[in-house]
């Protein structure tokens, strides 16, 4: 009796036991399908078990997305992608970046904090014209008047001092201020699968936000940098 | 394609046969408040009303839910709680306690599941399935978790749980693994268990139903679910759907040997 892996096979030997010998070749933790099949299983779980409900659309929450989709399953192989992949999805989210038009890219530091302390918008209970916050103390010490910060993200305290910004206008802090815009806009540019939400590209905020948060991080009156 | 088919269809048949350092941490302020209300956690009045439910005649059918079979033995509650999500052989599904309470309360007591499905967080049949679970639970009170995992469509569940809680999506980006995949980390002031590995004693899946203290309500883990993912930016779950019984298993199966201590108090 030949004995491949092939499913076919295994199940022309009209025998149950083989069957499962036969799925369990080369599979997934004993579930019988290789990760490939477990992979089409979920995706229809989804299909069956996700609604629509007030403005979150189930077409748009699980669009296909290239980053997305790397990035997810790195995380189900227990495995960081490849870092030539990885290079590509950068590059692929780097070209996303909208830069300020007018070449300004800092705002008003005192809104960028009211952006940073709310966490508002985009649930099924938010309404569409609900505000949306920036999200920003769930996951990061900012200020150190705030001392209820997650820890989720790097702590962004003295972000502008500790990098040398003394005046966001030179030259010499060009560097940062671009960086500073583009890894609010869309985090995944600078590392592929950041836990951080990509603000300016998915349309959480709009160009005048990204630049008060900009503002919150890199002006020296700012209370970060004191 | 085919080979899928022809796998997921004979499994089918085979399963038919079988801190920041100064301040109080959220964690501590809850411990106080845990050691305040030792004498009387609200848990235990949906505890009481969980155990009238259980012996109480209702439905068109006029029957109590006692022969119901959590899973070992019709009318067997203790231990029955840290034994599921599991799979059963009368519906071909995976379930968790409460797709199965729907289950039991449709056949033996004629309610219809779309009472719980379509109802509301609190109200009528929802909330006495919330009620039922919570009793339950506490029948399993410091019994370490031990689902099982030896029925294929067990493990296929446990891989479907593990992608869903590892599948970023929405407007920010956000998985289960976004909040839930690193050890010691918060949001804001609130601690996060890392649920991709094993939490421990009473934390995470091992802590649900637990009645939540800010809104002064008892949430069962599909209320648990179902919250996480709204604040996920995802779309809403249907109440004991295949996603939400698949994480249940994911987070089950990983709790293995942790404690019980349903029903929880939280903040």
């Amino acid at each position: 009796m030949k004995f491949k892996t092939s499913t076919k096979l295994a199940l022309s030997t009209a025998s149950a036991a083989l069957l499962v010998a036969g799925c369990a070749g080369g599979m997934s933790q004993g579930s019988g399908m290789t990760s490939a099949e477990l992979d089409a299983v979920t995706q229809q779980v989804v299909k069956d078990s996700f609604h629509d409900k007030g403005i979150v659309k189930v077409s748009q929450v699980f669009a296909e997305d290239p980053t997305m989709k790397a990035c997810n399953a790195a995380d189900v192989a227990g495995q960081p992608l490849a870092p030539a992949r990885a290079k590509e999805i950068e590059a692929l989210n780097m070209k996303t970046i909208h830069w300020p038009a007018n070449g300004k890219y800092l705002g008003d530091w005192k809104e960028g904090e009211k952006l940073a302390q709310s966490g508002r918008g985009r649930t099924w209970t938010d309404k569409a014209d609900t505000p949306n916050g920036g999200n920003c103390y769930n996951c990061h010490q900012i200020t150190k008047q705030e001392i209820s910060y997650g820890t989720i993200g790097p702590s962004l305290y003295n972000y502008g001092k500790i990098r040398g910004v003394t005046d966001p206008n030179s030259p010499q802090a060009q560097e940062i201020v671009k960086y500073t815009w583009g890894k609010i806009w869309n985090s995944k540019a600078y590392n592929a699968c950041s836990n951080m939400p990509r603000a300016g590209h998915m349309g959480i905020l709009n160009e005048d936000q990204v630049r008060d948060i900009v503002a919150l991080l890199l002006d020296p009156k700012s209370p970060v940098n004191q | 394609m085919q080979a899928r088919a022809l796998c997921l269809a004979a499994l089918g048949v085979l399963a038919a046969s079988t801190p920041a350092l100064a301040q109080k941490t959220s964690t501590q302020a809850i411990e106080e408040y845990r050691e305040m209300l030792q004498d009387g956690n609200p848990a235990d009045l949906y505890e009481m009303k969980g155990a009238e439910l259980w012996t109480k005649k209702r439905g068109p059918k006029g029957a109590s839910l006692e022969k119901c079979d959590l899973g070992k033995g019709p009318g067997v509650v203790k231990g029955a709680f840290v034994e599921l999500p599991r799979y059963f052989a009368d519906t071909g599904k995976v379930q968790d306690l409460e797709s199965r309470l729907l289950t039991c309360m449709s056949t033996l007591q004629g309610i219809d599941p779309k009472e719980v499905i379509d109802g509301k967080w609190g109200k009528g049949e929802r909330a006495n399935v919330t009620a039922l679970a919570t009793w339950i639970g506490s029948e399993s009170k410091g019994m370490p978790f031990n689902l099982p995992q030896s029925n294929a469509k067990e493990r296929v569940m446990y891989e479907v749980g593990k992608r869903l809680f590892f599948m970023r999506g929405g407007s920010h980006d956000f998985s289960c693994a976004s909040c839930h995949g690193e050890d010691g980390k918060r949001i804001r002031l609130q601690d996060l268990p890392r649920l991709s590995g094993n939490p421990g004693d009473g934390v995470g899946f091992a802590a649900w139903p637990a009645y939540r203290v800010s809104n002064g309500q008892m949430w069962s883990m599909q209320h648990r679910l179902n919250d996480c993912y709204r604040q996920q930016r995802f779309p809403e779950p249907g109440y004991a759907s295949d996603a939400t019984v698949a994480l249940g298993v994911y987070l089950g199966v990983n709790a293995k040997g942790s404690k019980s201590i349903v029903p929880a108090i939280k903040r």
